[in-house]
């Protein structure tokens, strides 16, 4: 009990720099919601329910234009099937007692924040310091988006620009000091950075295909990270 | 045919929130065979680093404002700076840089 309180605790202090990422990063977002149409309150609603950022660029477009539900769910369904390998791989941090309850809890927000810091614990997850990242930062989430709906065009256009790379500054922060203990994580970022350049370049494939990017890379190289560097096992470890 | 912004939003959370949900209260057990261990570990790292580059660059006005957020994010990143202070100084080398940039074109 104390310790869950302690754990809770940890994952809230964790949380505030992801918040107010997250913040700028939805307010960039809650300026293109207004565009599409959406209200403050809707935006807020979006967000909070669910906590995708490229999910959230393609749902405005697809309500601004009207699109089809079915085009909604297709559309969501490649943007964030990333999150389908991080809910997996999140399943082997969690001690296998753990209840579905708890997992279900946790499962309402993987983002790439909240399961890069829940992946980085030391051993096995405890649950409440996911609760206490979330009870944090999707708040900054869904309230960025809000104010990006009302005050969105009081910020100029540099401050705008300027926030957007917000979130990429939180990934490097994720993946660089893994990078530097293990060289062979180190040697996939630099990989998978080279190749995503490269696959973009690569138009023939098509939009639809491009779409799938960061899924069929991400597949690819860890599938071949996997087989060429395969994991030693540490007993103590998650 | 006029869509209700509500059925989007519940549609969305559906999908997305299932897409999070299966897959760690399905596996409840300890994943045994190596490859596929191995291959869960690498995931985050892959699936990050080809969302960050090039898009990182795409994001901003100049391609060069974005390329010097990377690489200075990167640096500090590696000296532990922490997820709100690599956040932020990314933001500000994108904020200065692009004035430089607007100032000397």
């Amino acid at each position: 009990m104390k310790e869950n309180f302690k754990f809770f605790k940890k994952g809230m202090r964790d949380g505030i720099p992801i918040a107010l990422g997250y913040f700028a990063v939805a307010f960039a977002l809650g300026i293109e919601a207004k565009q599409a149409g959406l209200t403050a309150f809707e935006a807020l609603l979006l967000a909070g329910t669910t906590n995708a950022s490229a999910g959230g660029y393609a749902a405005f477009r697809i309500i601004g234009e009207g699109g089809s539900y079915i085009l909604m769910a297709i559309t969501q369904l490649v943007v964030n099937i990333r999150y389908l390998l991080m809910s997996a791989a999140l399943s082997q941090k969690f001690a296998p007692k753990t209840s579905v309850f708890k997992r279900a809890l946790v499962a309402f927000d993987i983002t790439d924040e909240i399961f890069g810091i829940s992946i980085a614990q030391e051993g096995y997850l405890n649950p409440f310091y996911s609760y206490g990242a979330m009870i944090i930062s999707i708040p900054g989430w869904a309230f960025g988006a809000f104010f990006g709906v009302i005050m969105g065009n009081v910020l100029p256009e540099s401050v705008v620009t300027a926030l957007s790379v917000a979130l990429y500054g939180m990934f490097l922060a994720i993946i660089i000091p893994p990078a530097r203990k293990d060289k062979v994580i180190g040697f996939l970022v630099v990989i998978s950075m080279a190749l995503s350049f490269v696959f973009e370049k690569l138009t023939f494939l098509g939009e639809t295909v491009q779409s799938f990017k960061v899924i069929i890379l991400t597949v690819l190289i860890s599938l071949a990270a996997a087989i060429f560097f395969p994991k030693e096992d540490e007993e103590n470890e998650a | 045919m006029k869509h209700n912004v509500y059925i989007y939003i519940l549609v969305m959370a559906a999908v997305i929130y299932l897409i999070r949900l299966l897959p760690v209260t399905v596996i409840r057990k300890k994943i045994t065979n190596k490859t596929l261990k191995s291959f869960l570990y690498y995931v985050p790292y892959v699936t990050l680093a080809v969302m960050t580059f090039p898009d990182i660059i795409n994001a901003t006005s100049s391609i060069w404002s974005g390329a010097l957020a990377l690489i200075i994010g990167a640096v500090l990143a590696y000296f532990n700076l922490g997820l709100f202070g690599v956040a932020v100084s990314s933001c500000a080398v994108v904020f200065i840089s692009e004035l430089i940039i607007k100032y000397l074109v």
